[in-house]
Protein backbone atom coordinates (compact mmCIF):
# COMPACT_ATOMS: atom_id res chain seq x y z
CA UNK A 1 0.00 0.00 0.00
CA UNK A 2 1.46 3.36 -0.97
CA UNK A 3 -0.11 6.71 -0.24
CA UNK A 4 -0.80 9.53 -2.52
CA UNK A 5 1.31 11.83 -3.35
CA UNK A 6 2.61 14.81 -1.22
CA UNK A 7 5.11 16.95 -0.40
CA UNK A 8 7.66 16.52 2.92
CA UNK A 9 9.15 19.47 5.01
CA UNK A 10 11.74 18.80 7.47
CA UNK A 11 11.36 21.63 10.25
CA UNK A 12 13.99 23.03 11.87
CA UNK A 13 12.07 24.98 14.93
CA UNK A 14 8.97 25.05 15.93
CA UNK A 15 8.45 28.92 14.75
CA UNK A 16 9.02 27.02 11.08
CA UNK A 17 6.95 24.06 12.03
CA UNK A 18 3.96 27.00 12.78
CA UNK A 19 4.67 29.10 9.90
CA UNK A 20 4.51 25.76 7.89
CA UNK A 21 0.98 25.07 8.90
CA UNK A 22 -0.14 28.79 8.47
CA UNK A 23 1.17 28.49 5.23
CA UNK A 24 -0.23 25.56 3.81
CA UNK A 25 -3.53 24.86 6.34
CA UNK A 26 -5.67 21.94 5.70
CA UNK A 27 -3.90 20.16 3.51
CA UNK A 28 -0.86 20.15 5.77
CA UNK A 29 -0.64 17.42 8.96
CA UNK A 30 1.94 17.42 11.25
CA UNK A 31 4.29 14.15 11.04
CA UNK A 32 6.02 13.19 14.56
CA UNK A 33 6.17 9.15 14.95
CA UNK A 34 3.79 8.70 12.26
CA UNK A 35 2.74 5.39 13.85
CA UNK A 36 -1.22 6.89 13.43
CA UNK A 37 -0.90 9.14 10.31
CA UNK A 38 1.19 6.72 7.99
CA UNK A 39 -1.23 3.61 8.27
CA UNK A 40 -3.80 6.02 7.65
CA UNK A 41 -2.04 7.51 4.60
CA UNK A 42 -1.48 3.96 3.25
CA UNK A 43 -4.57 3.39 4.15
CA UNK A 44 -5.77 6.55 1.82
CA UNK A 45 -7.98 7.13 4.80
CA UNK A 46 -5.77 10.57 5.19
CA UNK A 47 -4.24 12.38 1.97
CA UNK A 48 -2.39 15.32 3.26
CA UNK A 49 -0.67 17.61 0.49
CA UNK A 50 2.11 18.24 2.83
CA UNK A 51 3.86 16.37 5.71
CA UNK A 52 5.56 18.63 8.26
CA UNK A 53 8.32 16.53 10.12
CA UNK A 54 8.61 17.81 13.10
CA UNK A 55 10.80 15.22 14.48
CA UNK A 56 14.12 16.97 14.57
CA UNK A 57 13.42 19.84 16.27
CA UNK A 58 15.78 20.30 18.89
CA UNK A 59 14.68 20.19 22.55
CA UNK A 60 11.43 18.35 21.97
CA UNK A 61 12.38 15.25 23.38
CA UNK A 62 13.55 16.08 26.89
CA UNK A 63 12.26 15.36 29.98
CA UNK A 64 12.71 17.33 32.73
CA UNK A 65 11.71 18.55 36.59
CA UNK A 66 10.08 21.59 37.32
CA UNK A 67 9.05 22.03 40.69
CA UNK A 68 6.22 19.90 41.50
CA UNK A 69 5.87 18.92 38.10
CA UNK A 70 7.81 17.22 35.26
CA UNK A 71 7.40 18.39 31.76
CA UNK A 72 7.94 16.04 29.01
CA UNK A 73 8.68 17.21 25.95
CA UNK A 74 5.77 16.37 22.63
CA UNK A 75 8.44 14.26 20.62
CA UNK A 76 9.56 11.98 23.73
CA UNK A 77 8.61 8.33 22.83
CA UNK A 78 6.51 5.61 24.42
CA UNK A 79 9.59 3.44 24.98
CA UNK A 80 11.60 6.91 26.42
CA UNK A 81 8.47 7.97 28.92
CA UNK A 82 8.52 4.01 29.62
CA UNK A 83 12.30 3.93 30.85
CA UNK A 84 12.20 7.54 31.99
CA UNK A 85 13.81 6.93 35.83
CA UNK A 86 12.53 10.13 36.41
CA UNK A 87 9.55 9.67 35.65
CA UNK A 88 9.22 6.49 36.87
CA UNK A 89 9.87 7.79 40.59
CA UNK A 90 7.71 11.17 40.09
CA UNK A 91 4.67 9.81 38.11
CA UNK A 92 5.22 6.04 37.63
CA UNK A 93 1.36 5.62 36.17
CA UNK A 94 2.89 7.29 33.43
CA UNK A 95 5.61 5.29 32.34
CA UNK A 96 3.21 2.74 33.72
CA UNK A 97 0.63 3.99 30.85
CA UNK A 98 3.27 4.38 28.36
CA UNK A 99 4.69 0.83 28.66
CA UNK A 100 1.49 -0.99 28.12
CA UNK A 101 1.64 0.91 24.07
CA UNK A 102 1.19 -1.49 21.41
CA UNK A 103 4.78 -3.41 21.33
CA UNK A 104 8.86 -2.40 21.48
CA UNK A 105 8.69 -1.30 18.11
CA UNK A 106 5.31 0.82 18.10
CA UNK A 107 7.09 2.35 21.40
CA UNK A 108 10.49 3.15 19.96
CA UNK A 109 8.34 5.10 17.07
CA UNK A 110 5.38 6.59 18.72
CA UNK A 111 5.40 9.84 20.31
CA UNK A 112 3.09 11.62 23.12
CA UNK A 113 2.44 14.65 21.34
CA UNK A 114 1.07 12.44 18.36
CA UNK A 115 -0.91 10.44 20.60
CA UNK A 116 -2.69 13.27 21.83
CA UNK A 117 -2.96 15.65 18.82
CA UNK A 118 -4.34 12.02 16.91
CA UNK A 119 -6.91 11.60 20.03
CA UNK A 120 -7.71 8.07 19.19
CA UNK A 121 -10.88 7.01 21.36
CA UNK A 122 -8.81 3.50 22.26
CA UNK A 123 -5.53 5.94 23.08
CA UNK A 124 -4.10 5.01 26.14
CA UNK A 125 -2.54 8.25 27.28
CA UNK A 126 -5.96 10.01 27.79
CA UNK A 127 -6.72 8.29 30.98
CA UNK A 128 -3.63 9.43 32.41
CA UNK A 129 -3.86 13.05 31.21
CA UNK A 130 -7.13 13.47 32.75
CA UNK A 131 -6.54 11.88 36.18
CA UNK A 132 -3.19 13.45 36.65
CA UNK A 133 -4.66 16.96 35.61
CA UNK A 134 -1.70 17.54 33.34
CA UNK A 135 -1.18 20.49 30.98
CA UNK A 136 -0.96 20.49 27.73
CA UNK A 137 1.75 23.46 26.57
CA UNK A 138 0.56 24.14 22.63
CA UNK A 139 2.29 26.81 20.23
CA UNK A 140 0.35 27.96 16.98
CA UNK A 141 0.30 31.59 15.24
CA UNK A 142 -0.96 32.81 18.05
CA UNK A 143 1.68 32.22 20.49
CA UNK A 144 2.08 29.67 23.04
CA UNK A 145 -0.74 28.82 25.31
CA UNK A 146 -1.51 26.41 27.99
CA UNK A 147 -4.52 23.90 27.47
CA UNK A 148 -5.87 22.03 30.68
CA UNK A 149 -6.29 18.38 29.98
CA UNK A 150 -10.08 18.59 30.93
CA UNK A 151 -10.12 20.94 28.19
CA UNK A 152 -8.25 19.04 25.75
CA UNK A 153 -10.16 15.99 24.27
CA UNK A 154 -13.60 16.79 22.25
CA UNK A 155 -14.37 14.29 20.26
CA UNK A 156 -13.44 11.29 18.35
CA UNK A 157 -10.07 12.83 17.06
CA UNK A 158 -10.81 15.67 17.82
CA UNK A 159 -8.67 18.24 20.57
CA UNK A 160 -9.28 21.83 21.32
CA UNK A 161 -6.23 22.25 19.38
CA UNK A 162 -6.22 25.38 16.89
CA UNK A 163 -5.09 24.78 12.76
CA UNK A 164 -2.11 26.31 13.58
CA UNK A 165 -1.21 24.88 17.07
CA UNK A 166 1.41 22.39 17.90
CA UNK A 167 1.53 20.37 21.20
CA UNK A 168 4.94 21.30 22.59
CA UNK A 169 4.74 19.50 25.67
CA UNK A 170 3.23 17.85 28.69
CA UNK A 171 3.62 19.51 32.00
CA UNK A 172 2.28 16.52 34.37
CA UNK A 173 2.30 17.52 38.12
CA UNK A 174 4.01 15.16 40.22
CA UNK A 175 1.67 12.26 41.63
CA UNK A 176 2.07 10.48 44.99
CA UNK A 177 0.59 7.03 44.10
CA UNK A 178 -1.36 5.85 40.75
CA UNK A 179 -2.58 3.26 38.75
CA UNK A 180 -3.37 2.61 35.36
CA UNK A 181 -5.60 -0.60 34.62
CA UNK A 182 -6.16 -2.20 31.08
CA UNK A 183 -8.09 -4.49 29.37
CA UNK A 184 -5.97 -4.78 26.02
CA UNK A 185 -7.91 -5.41 22.18
CA UNK A 186 -5.97 -8.50 21.68
CA UNK A 187 -4.85 -8.26 18.51
CA UNK A 188 -3.94 -4.16 18.56
CA UNK A 189 -2.76 -3.76 21.82
CA UNK A 190 -5.17 -0.68 21.82
CA UNK A 191 -7.22 -0.46 25.09
CA UNK A 192 -10.57 -1.66 25.14
CA UNK A 193 -10.97 0.14 28.08
CA UNK A 194 -8.50 2.34 29.94
CA UNK A 195 -9.07 3.02 33.38
CA UNK A 196 -6.21 5.72 35.31
CA UNK A 197 -6.15 6.43 39.08
CA UNK A 198 -4.22 8.58 41.26
CA UNK A 199 -4.37 9.87 44.75
CA UNK A 200 -4.57 14.07 44.71
CA UNK A 201 -3.65 16.24 46.83
CA UNK A 202 -6.30 17.43 48.55
CA UNK A 203 -6.48 13.56 49.69
CA UNK A 204 -9.40 12.71 47.42
CA UNK A 205 -8.67 10.68 44.08
CA UNK A 206 -8.67 11.58 39.89
CA UNK A 207 -9.92 9.05 37.71
CA UNK A 208 -9.58 9.19 33.98
CA UNK A 209 -11.46 6.62 31.73
CA UNK A 210 -10.49 6.32 27.85
CA UNK A 211 -11.77 3.61 25.49
CA UNK A 212 -15.41 3.63 26.92
CA UNK A 213 -17.45 6.68 25.10
CA UNK A 214 -16.39 8.69 21.89
CA UNK A 215 -14.31 11.04 24.54
CA UNK A 216 -11.78 10.24 27.23
CA UNK A 217 -13.65 11.79 30.70
CA UNK A 218 -12.96 11.91 33.81
CA UNK A 219 -15.31 9.56 36.10
CA UNK A 220 -16.23 12.53 38.46
CA UNK A 221 -19.43 9.95 40.36
CA UNK A 222 -16.54 7.39 41.10
CA UNK A 223 -14.30 10.53 42.80
CA UNK A 224 -17.08 11.68 44.29
CA UNK A 225 -18.09 8.23 45.76
CA UNK A 226 -14.73 7.15 46.63
CA UNK A 227 -14.70 6.26 50.14
CA UNK A 228 -10.86 4.27 50.50
CA UNK A 229 -12.60 1.10 49.30
CA UNK A 230 -13.04 -0.27 45.84
CA UNK A 231 -16.68 -0.10 45.72
CA UNK A 232 -16.47 3.60 44.12
CA UNK A 233 -15.76 1.48 40.90
CA UNK A 234 -19.44 0.55 40.48
CA UNK A 235 -19.88 4.39 38.80
CA UNK A 236 -17.40 4.41 36.61
CA UNK A 237 -19.97 4.84 33.05
CA UNK A 238 -22.28 7.10 35.74
CA UNK A 239 -23.88 8.96 33.19
CA UNK A 240 -21.70 8.35 30.25
CA UNK A 241 -22.84 6.93 26.87
CA UNK A 242 -21.15 3.76 26.21
CA UNK A 243 -19.45 3.30 22.89
CA UNK A 244 -20.35 -0.24 21.14
CA UNK A 245 -18.55 -1.96 18.30
CA UNK A 246 -17.09 -5.22 17.15
CA UNK A 247 -15.06 -6.15 20.01
CA UNK A 248 -17.23 -4.83 22.88
CA UNK A 249 -20.74 -3.90 23.29
CA UNK A 250 -21.88 -1.44 25.32
CA UNK A 251 -23.20 -3.45 28.20
CA UNK A 252 -19.43 -5.80 28.11
CA UNK A 253 -17.77 -2.25 27.92
CA UNK A 254 -19.10 -0.89 30.90
CA UNK A 255 -18.73 -4.07 32.88
CA UNK A 256 -14.73 -3.96 32.07
CA UNK A 257 -14.87 -0.43 32.61
CA UNK A 258 -16.07 -0.79 36.38
CA UNK A 259 -13.34 -4.26 36.43
CA UNK A 260 -11.01 -2.30 35.32
CA UNK A 261 -11.73 1.40 37.59
CA UNK A 262 -11.91 -1.54 40.63
CA UNK A 263 -8.19 -2.91 40.04
CA UNK A 264 -7.41 0.64 39.66
CA UNK A 265 -8.36 1.49 43.14
CA UNK A 266 -7.59 -1.09 44.98
CA UNK A 267 -3.83 -0.57 43.53
CA UNK A 268 -3.87 3.05 45.12
CA UNK B 1 14.12 14.46 -1.70
CA UNK B 2 17.97 13.48 -1.37
CA UNK B 3 18.84 11.12 1.50
CA UNK B 4 22.02 9.93 2.81
CA UNK B 5 22.01 6.82 5.30
CA UNK B 6 23.60 3.70 6.49
CA UNK B 7 22.51 0.13 5.78
CA UNK B 8 24.65 -2.37 7.55
CA UNK B 9 27.63 -0.39 7.91
CA UNK B 10 27.71 0.86 4.18
CA UNK B 11 26.53 4.57 3.25
CA UNK B 12 24.21 5.19 0.48
CA UNK B 13 22.73 8.37 -1.15
CA UNK B 14 19.96 8.48 -3.09
CA UNK B 15 16.48 10.72 -4.27
CA UNK B 16 13.85 9.05 -3.31
CA UNK B 17 9.87 10.31 -3.64
CA UNK B 18 8.91 11.58 -0.21
CA UNK B 19 6.00 8.41 -0.14
CA UNK B 20 8.67 5.62 -0.43
CA UNK B 21 8.65 3.74 2.76
CA UNK B 22 11.67 2.65 4.59
CA UNK B 23 10.68 -1.20 3.39
CA UNK B 24 10.00 -0.40 0.21
CA UNK B 25 13.77 1.76 -0.18
CA UNK B 26 15.75 -1.52 1.26
CA UNK B 27 13.96 -4.05 -0.58
CA UNK B 28 13.54 -1.96 -3.75
CA UNK B 29 16.73 0.17 -4.21
CA UNK B 30 18.99 -1.21 -2.30
CA UNK B 31 17.73 -5.11 -3.16
CA UNK B 32 17.65 -6.27 0.47
CA UNK B 33 15.02 -8.30 0.16
CA UNK B 34 15.59 -10.43 3.74
CA UNK B 35 13.18 -7.28 5.14
CA UNK B 36 9.89 -8.89 4.88
CA UNK B 37 6.71 -7.08 3.75
CA UNK B 38 3.48 -8.98 6.10
CA UNK B 39 0.50 -7.03 6.68
CA UNK B 40 2.01 -3.76 5.49
CA UNK B 41 0.04 -1.45 8.45
CA UNK B 42 2.94 -1.82 11.64
CA UNK B 43 1.30 -5.49 13.19
CA UNK B 44 2.87 -8.24 11.72
CA UNK B 45 6.66 -6.85 12.47
CA UNK B 46 7.96 -8.75 9.46
CA UNK B 47 9.34 -5.57 8.17
CA UNK B 48 11.57 -5.37 11.14
CA UNK B 49 15.10 -3.17 11.13
CA UNK B 50 17.01 -1.95 13.55
CA UNK B 51 17.46 2.02 13.18
CA UNK B 52 19.96 3.48 15.12
CA UNK B 53 19.77 0.68 17.07
CA UNK B 54 16.27 0.16 18.37
CA UNK B 55 13.86 -2.26 16.40
CA UNK B 56 11.06 -0.26 14.13
CA UNK B 57 8.29 -1.16 11.74
CA UNK B 58 9.72 -0.10 8.70
CA UNK B 59 6.42 -0.33 6.56
CA UNK B 60 5.33 2.93 8.75
CA UNK B 61 8.72 4.61 8.47
CA UNK B 62 9.20 6.49 5.50
CA UNK B 63 12.76 6.61 3.79
CA UNK B 64 12.89 10.45 4.03
CA UNK B 65 12.48 9.52 8.13
CA UNK B 66 15.30 7.85 8.11
CA UNK B 67 17.86 10.25 6.46
CA UNK B 68 20.93 10.51 8.27
CA UNK B 69 20.32 7.31 10.58
CA UNK B 70 22.45 4.12 10.49
CA UNK B 71 20.13 0.88 9.87
CA UNK B 72 20.90 -3.16 9.89
CA UNK B 73 18.78 -5.46 8.63
CA UNK B 74 19.03 -9.48 8.91
CA UNK B 75 21.45 -9.01 6.03
CA UNK B 76 23.79 -7.05 8.17
CA UNK B 77 23.55 -9.28 11.27
CA UNK B 78 25.78 -12.42 10.44
CA UNK B 79 29.53 -11.76 9.79
CA UNK B 80 30.29 -13.23 6.35
CA UNK B 81 29.28 -16.97 6.47
CA UNK B 82 29.13 -17.30 10.53
CA UNK B 83 25.65 -16.55 11.75
CA UNK B 84 24.84 -14.17 14.42
CA UNK B 85 24.34 -16.13 17.45
CA UNK B 86 20.68 -14.48 17.36
CA UNK B 87 20.35 -16.17 14.25
CA UNK B 88 21.91 -19.63 14.98
CA UNK B 89 19.98 -19.75 18.20
CA UNK B 90 16.96 -19.86 16.04
CA UNK B 91 18.77 -22.63 13.74
CA UNK B 92 19.22 -24.70 16.76
CA UNK B 93 16.02 -24.51 18.12
CA UNK B 94 13.83 -25.14 15.41
CA UNK B 95 12.94 -20.96 16.05
CA UNK B 96 11.76 -21.21 12.35
CA UNK B 97 8.96 -23.24 10.33
CA UNK B 98 8.19 -21.32 6.78
CA UNK B 99 10.89 -18.61 7.45
CA UNK B 100 8.52 -15.77 6.64
CA UNK B 101 8.43 -13.94 10.33
CA UNK B 102 12.03 -14.78 11.14
CA UNK B 103 13.90 -11.49 9.87
CA UNK B 104 11.63 -9.55 11.88
CA UNK B 105 12.12 -11.88 15.15
CA UNK B 106 15.69 -11.90 14.97
CA UNK B 107 15.73 -7.74 14.65
CA UNK B 108 13.47 -7.84 17.61
CA UNK B 109 14.61 -10.20 19.79
CA UNK B 110 18.35 -8.00 18.79
CA UNK B 111 16.50 -4.82 20.45
CA UNK B 112 14.85 -6.66 23.22
CA UNK B 113 18.56 -8.38 24.32
CA UNK B 114 20.02 -5.44 24.02
CA UNK B 115 17.94 -3.81 26.94
CA UNK B 116 17.76 -7.10 28.61
CA UNK B 117 20.45 -9.07 27.83
CA UNK B 118 18.71 -11.35 30.87
CA UNK B 119 15.15 -11.43 29.99
CA UNK B 120 12.72 -13.95 31.77
CA UNK B 121 10.39 -16.01 29.08
CA UNK B 122 7.26 -13.63 30.05
CA UNK B 123 9.42 -10.48 29.39
CA UNK B 124 10.76 -12.48 26.00
CA UNK B 125 7.32 -12.78 25.25
CA UNK B 126 6.09 -10.01 26.15
CA UNK B 127 8.90 -7.96 23.70
CA UNK B 128 7.98 -10.16 20.88
CA UNK B 129 4.18 -9.13 20.98
CA UNK B 130 4.55 -6.69 18.04
CA UNK B 131 5.76 -10.09 15.80
CA UNK B 132 3.01 -12.80 14.34
CA UNK B 133 4.15 -16.17 13.40
CA UNK B 134 1.42 -17.73 11.43
CA UNK B 135 3.13 -21.18 11.61
CA UNK B 136 2.63 -20.50 15.41
CA UNK B 137 5.87 -21.22 16.38
CA UNK B 138 6.62 -18.90 19.16
CA UNK B 139 7.11 -21.33 21.70
CA UNK B 140 10.38 -22.38 19.71
CA UNK B 141 10.99 -18.64 18.94
CA UNK B 142 10.81 -17.59 22.64
CA UNK B 143 13.51 -21.25 22.88
CA UNK B 144 15.86 -19.08 20.49
CA UNK B 145 15.93 -16.00 22.11
CA UNK B 146 16.44 -17.41 25.28
CA UNK B 147 19.51 -19.17 24.04
CA UNK B 148 20.70 -16.70 21.94
CA UNK B 149 20.77 -14.74 25.66
CA UNK B 150 22.90 -17.41 27.12
CA UNK B 151 25.07 -17.16 23.80
CA UNK B 152 25.62 -13.53 23.97
CA UNK B 153 26.27 -13.75 27.97
CA UNK B 154 29.24 -16.48 27.55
Amino acid sequence: MIPTKFDYKKASSISEAVALLKEHGYDAKILAGGHSLIPAMKLRLNSPGVLIDISGIEGMNKIEEDGDAVIVGANCTHQQIASSGLIQKEVNILSQTASTIGDVQVRNCGTIGGSLAHSDPAADYPATVLACDAQIVVEGGGGSRVIAASDFFQGIYTTALEDDEIIVAVKFPKVRKGSYQKFYQSASRFAVVGVAAVQAPDGGIRVGVTGVADTPYRATAVEAAYDGSSSAASHAVDGVEVMSDHFADAEYRAHLAKVMARRALEAL
Amino acid sequence: MQIKLTVNGKEYSHDVEPRLSLTHYLREVLDLTGTHIGCDTSSCGACTVLLDGRAVKSCTLLAVQADGCEIITIEGMANGSELHPIQAAFKEEHGLQCGFCTPGMVMTAADILKNNPTPTEAEIRHGLEGNYCRCTGYHNIVKSVQRAAETLNQ
